[in-house]
C-alpha cells in the first residue's frame, strides 16, 4: 500500500477541517509526558559506524509523534500489554518511547501509525463525541475489542484491524525487548555458559529418548 | 574534495601485495607472513576487531531499535559494516535481470559475520560433468585439496561427526553442539520423512582448539553474527590477519579501495594503485606478487578496470571469461511453531551462532527434473527476543486451545495476550534450502560503460537469471519443507512457496554465495587462472577469493575459500624457492 492508498483507506480525505484541529488538541497525559523521554543512548558505541551514531543521534534530537498521540500510544500500550502479577505495564518498560524511536528509524511506519491514531479518534468522536484517550475505559475497551480480533471484526472496521495489529506488534517488541520484558518471559541466555544439550527432565517431558544414538 | 590531488608512488617493494582481508585473502597474508615474506594488505573499510568492537552479549535495550536490521541488514548487532547497498558505491543491472551483491567493507570482510557453516566440496562437485553432462570440471579433484581442507581444518577448528557420506567428506572435527528442543522435533519429523539429518559442520571452538593459546573456547552465547570477542569462531579478521600483523611481516592499510592492478611493459603486475578513503589521495604501491582477494565480484571488477597495452580486455581476460559464469546458491525457506513446545520450560538455550543439525545431500538425481543437489539448515529453539518479537500473533493464538481447553478468538490485548506472548515463545523453527546453481556462461558481471563509483572507478553491471533448474530445485525444496513439517508431529506452518514466486526461490546473490567470475582451468582460452589460481596472462597475479570456483556445490564456499587460498600461497612459496615467481 502506498502513502496515498493508505491515507485514502484511514479515511483523510473526508475529514473536517475542525474535528481534525479538535483531535490534535494537546492532552495532558501525565504518562505519556514522561515517556517522550530520548531513547537512552547505547552505553558503549565500540564497533558502531560513525554513520550510525550519527543518524541515531539526529532521530533522537527529533520529535515525530505529537503529544496527544504520544498519549494515545500511552493508552493502547497499556492496554495492549497491562501490569500484571509477573511484570509491570508497557509504559513502565518505556514502551511508548520505543515506538516514538522506531518510527523514525523504519519511516514505514509513520503514515499507518499516524494516520491509524487518527482514525481510531475519529471512530471515538464519532462513537462518544471524545477522543480515545478522553473516552471512559468501559469506551476505550469497546472500541479496542472492534479492532483487536481480526476475524470477528466488522468489515467496516478494517483499517483499524491493520492499524492495531501493527500497534500490538510494536508494543510486543518494544518490551519483551526490556530488561522488564526478558525476566517476564524467562530467557536466561546471553550469558557465558555451556552448552550440553536439552535437559533430562525435558527430554523426559517430551518422551524423547536418546534420540540420536549414542554418537552425541 | 583537495584540489591537489596527486598519485603519491611509494618506493618500498613488498613480497607481495593481497588486495582483501576476507576468507581468501587473509589466509594467503598469513602463510606468506607466516613463511616470513614482507606483506602488504589493502582493505577497503577500517580496521576491525572483533575482541574490540564485537557486540557480543549486548542486550536488545542496548539497541535503541532493538536488534532491527534498520542500517545492517542482519540487525544492529550484526557484525558486517555494508550491506546490499553502499553510498556512493553503486552497481547496475542489465536487461532487467536482477542481482543483489552484499559487501562488508571491513577488516575480515564477510567472515565477520557470516553463519559459521563450513564444508568440503565433495568429489563430485569438484568433477560433476560425468554425472549430468552440465557445466565444466574443475582441473582439480577431491583428493588434491583434501591436504588443504585437513590443514583448514586442525589450524582453524570445525565441528561435526563422521559420516563417510559420498559427497560430503568428513573433516577433522570438534564435537558438535547438540541440538535445541526445537531441533530434535525437526530431526524427527526428516526422519519420517525419509530426510536425512546430521549434526552441523561449523567453524565455532566447541573445545579449545589444540596448541592455539590465542583463541578462547566458545562460551555458547549462540551470537557468532556479532563476531567474538574471544576469537571463539572462525573470522578472518581475528584468526588470520591480526596474527598475522603479530610475525611483523604484514602490514595493513585500512580504507583502501585498490582502484587497479599496475602492470610493466612486459604484461607482469608491478603493484595496484588505490585511493585512501582517509585522506581521499591516491597512491600506488608495488611488490613482486598481487593477490587478490578482494570478493569474486570485486576481483572480477578490478582485472576488467586493469586494462593495458598488453592486456587490452583487462588484466588475465585474454580468454575473456573474467566475470562469467557468475553463479550464487539457490536458496528457498519455510518454517513454522510447534503447539507442543508452548509453556515450555526455560533454560539456556543459545547454544552456537551456527547450525547444529544440517540436512546433507544424498539423493539421486537420476529420479529427479533438477541436476545436482541442495543441503538444508534447521534452526529453532529459545533465543534472545529482538525486534519483532512474536509479530503477528494474532496468526498463532487463534489455532490452539488456550490454558482452559477452549479455542479463543485470534488476536486479542491485555492479560490474556500477555501470557500468549509467554507460551509460544519458543516455540518457532525454520529450515532453508542452499543449492547448486549451475554456471552458466550467459550469468556474468561486467564494468558499466556508464557508471562510476564516488571514487571514480567504474562500477559493475551484472546480468543473471535462474534457470528451470534452480526452479525445480526450489520446487523439490518445498516439497521436502512440507513433508518435513508435517512429520513433525502437530507443527503449525503455511503452504508451500508457489510457481508465482519460483517456490521461493532467492534472487541472485541474495544467499551471499557469489562464485565462479575468475575461473581456474587448464586451457587459457576458456579460463583464467590455472589450478593453482595463478593468472594464464600473468603469472605474478593471483586470485585467491571464490572468484576461481569453477562449479561450487551445494556447499557454503568459504572453507574451500581457505584451503584453495592456502593451496595457492604453499604453491607460491614453492615457486618462490624455484625463484619462479
Amino acid at each position: 500500500m502506498n502513502r496515498r492508498d493508505t491515507l485514502k483507506a484511514i479515511g483523510f480525505g473526508t475529514l473536517s477541517t475542525g474535528m481534525l484541529l479538535e483531535a490534535c488538541k494537546p492532552n495532558s497525559n501525565k504518562l505519556a509526558e514522561e515517556n517522550t523521554d530520548k531513547a537512552a543512548p547505547a552505553a558503549d558505541e565500540a564497533g558502531r559506524q560513525p554513520f550510525e551514531v550519527e543518524r541515531d543521534k539526529k532521530l533522537n534530537a527529533d520529535k515525530f509523534f505529537n503529544d496527544h498521540e504520544m498519549a494515545t500510544i500511552t493508552v493502547l500500550g497499556d492496554i495492549i500489554i497491562p501490569k500484571d502479577a509477573r511484570s509491570g505495564s508497557a509504559s513502565d518498560a518505556k514502551v511508548p518511547a520505543f515506538i516514538e524511536f522506531i518510527v523514525k528509524d523504519m519511516p514505514e511506519h509513520q503514515t499507518p501509525m499516524r494516520g491509524g491514531l487518527r482514525w481510531l479518534d475519529l471512530q471515538c468522536l464519532n462513537r462518544y463525541g471524545k477522543t480515545f484517550v478522553d473516552a471512559s475505559s468501559t469506551q476505550q475497551i469497546e472500541m479496542v475489542t472492534a479492532i483487536a480480533y481480526p476475524k470477528k471484526a466488522k468489515p467496516e472496521m478494517a483499517q483499524g484491524v491493520s492499524f492495531f495489529n501493527r500497534m500490538r506488534d510494536l508494543t510486543a517488541s518494544g518490551f519483551f525487548t526490556t530488561k522488564m520484558g526478558i525476566e517476564d518471559l524467562g530467557y536466561v541466555g546471553n550469558a557465558p555458559g555451556k552448552w550440553d544439550g536439552v535437559p533430562a527432565d525435558v527430554l523426559k517431558q517430551y518422551n524423547i529418548q536418546d534420540p540420536w544414538g549414542n554418537k552425541w | 574534495m583537495n584540489n591537489d590531488i596527486q598519485i603519491k608512488k611509494s618506493s618500498t617493494v613488498y613480497d607481495a601485495i593481497v588486495v582483501g582481508s576476507g576468507a581468501g585473502g587473509g589466509m594467503a597474508g598469513y602463510v606468506l607472513a607466516n613463511a616470513g615474506l614482507k606483506v602488504l594488505m589493502l582493505e577497503a573499510g577500517p580496521f576491525f576487531d572483533p575482541a574490540k568492537d564485537s557486540a557480543q552479549l549486548k542486550w536488545p535495550y542496548e539497541s535503541a531499535r532493538r536488534g532491527a536490521g534498520t542500517t545492517r541488514y542482519f540487525g544492529d548487532f550484526d557484525a558486517a559494516y555494508g550491506g546490499w547497498e553502499i553510498e556512493g558505491e553503486p552497481y547496475t543491472t542489465k536487461d532487467k535481470t536482477e542481482f543483489h551483491w552484499f559487501r562488508s567493507r571491513m577488516l575480515g570482510g564477510r567472515t565477520n559475520h557470516w553463519g559459521r557453516i563450513s564444508l568440503r566440496m565433495g568429489p563430485d562437485d569438484f568433477k560433476g560433468h560425468h554425472i549430468d553432462g552440465l557445466t565444466d570440471d574443475w582441473p582439480i579433484t577431491y583428493d588434491e585439496v583434501k591436504p588443504y581442507y585437513d590443514k583448514v581444518d586442525r589450524m582453524i577448528g570445525v565441528y561435526g561427526t563422521v559420516e563417510g557420506l559420498p559427497n560430503e567428506p568428513d573433516g577433522i572435527f570438534l564435537p558438535p553442539p547438540k541440538p535445541r528442543l526445537n531441533e530434535l522435533f525437526i530431526k524427527k519429523g526428516a526422519a519420517k520423512a525419509g530426510v536425512k539429518v546430521i549434526a552441523g559442520r561449523g567453524s565455532v571452538l566447541t573445545e579449545a582448539l589444540p596448541g592455539n593459546k590465542d583463541r578462547g573456547a566458545c562460551f555458547f552465547c549462540g551470537q557468532c553474527g556479532r563476531s567474538c570477542k574471544i576469537y571463539g569462531d572462525f573470522s578472518s579478521s581475528s584468526c588470520l590477519v591480526i596474527p598475522a600483523i603479530k610475525t611483523g611481516n604484514l602490514k595493513v592499510i585500512p580504507n583502501a579501495m585498490v582502484r587497479e592492478v599496475l602492470t610493466d611493459d612486459n604484461g607482469l603486475a608491478t603493484g595496484v594503485s588505490y585511493i585512501s578513503k582517509e585522506d581521499m589521495q591516491e597512491y600506488q604501491v608495488k611488490a613482486g606478487i598481487v593477490i587478490l582477494g578482494a570478493s569474486a565480484g570485486e576481483s572480477a571488477r578490478l582485472l576488467l578496470n586493469s586494462k593495458s597495452a598488453r592486456h587490452p580486455g583487462g588484466l588475465a581476460n585474454s580468454s575473456g571469461v573474467v566475470g562469467r559464469y557468475l553463479h550464487d546458491s539457490t536458496g528457498s525457506s519455510a518454517g513454522g511453531w510447534l503447539p507442543e513446545l508452548m509453556d515450555r520450560k526455560r533454560y539456556n538455550e543459545d547454544g552456537v551462532g551456527s547450525v547444529h543439525i544440517y540436512g546433507p545431500w544424498v539423493y539421486d538425481n537420476k529420479k529427479l527434473n533438477f541436476p545436482r543437489g541442495y543441503h538444508i539448515e534447521f534452526g529453532g529453539g529459545l533465543h534472545m527476543p529482538g525486534y519483532g518479537f512474536s509479530g503477528g500473533i494474532q496468526n498463532m493464538n487463534g489455532a490452539v486451545p488456550g490454558k482452559d481447553g477452549k479455542m479463543k478468538e485470534a488476536g486479542g490485548f491485555g492479560a490474556d495476550l500477555k501470557n500468549d506472548y509467554r507460551r509460544f515463545y519458543g516455540t518457532g523453527f525454520g529450515m532453508a534450502g542452499r543449492g547448486t546453481a549451475i554456471a552458466r556462461y550467459d550469468n556474468y558481471c561486467e564494468i558499466d560503460p556508464n557508471v562510476v563509483d564516488k571514487f571514480g572507478i567504474p562500477v559493475l553491471r551484472f546480468n543473471y537469471k535462474w534457470s528451470d533448474y534452480e526452479i525445480q530445485q526450489a520446487k523439490h525444496m518445498q516439497d521436502t519443507f512440507q513433508e518435513i513439517m508435517h512429520n513433525m508431529g502437530g507443527a503449525i506452518y503455511g503452504p508451500p512457496a508457489g510457481k508465482e514466486s519460483n517456490y521461493g526461490l532467492e534472487a541472485p546473490g541474495m544467499i551471499i554465495h557469489e562464485v565462479g567470475t575468475v575461473r581456474m582451468g587448464d586451457d587459457p582460452k576458456k579460463s583464467a587462472l590455472n589450478k593453482w589460481c595463478q593468472a594464464h596472462d600473468c603469472k605474478n597475479l593471483f586470485v585467491v577469493d571464490a572468484g576461481p570456483f569453477v562449479q561450487q556445490g551445494d556447499k557454503n564456499a568459504t572453507w574451500t575459500i581457505l584451503a584453495l587460498s592456502m593451496r595457492t600461497a604453499e604453491y607460491i612459496l614453492s615457486q618462490r624457492k624455484k625463484t619462479n615467481v
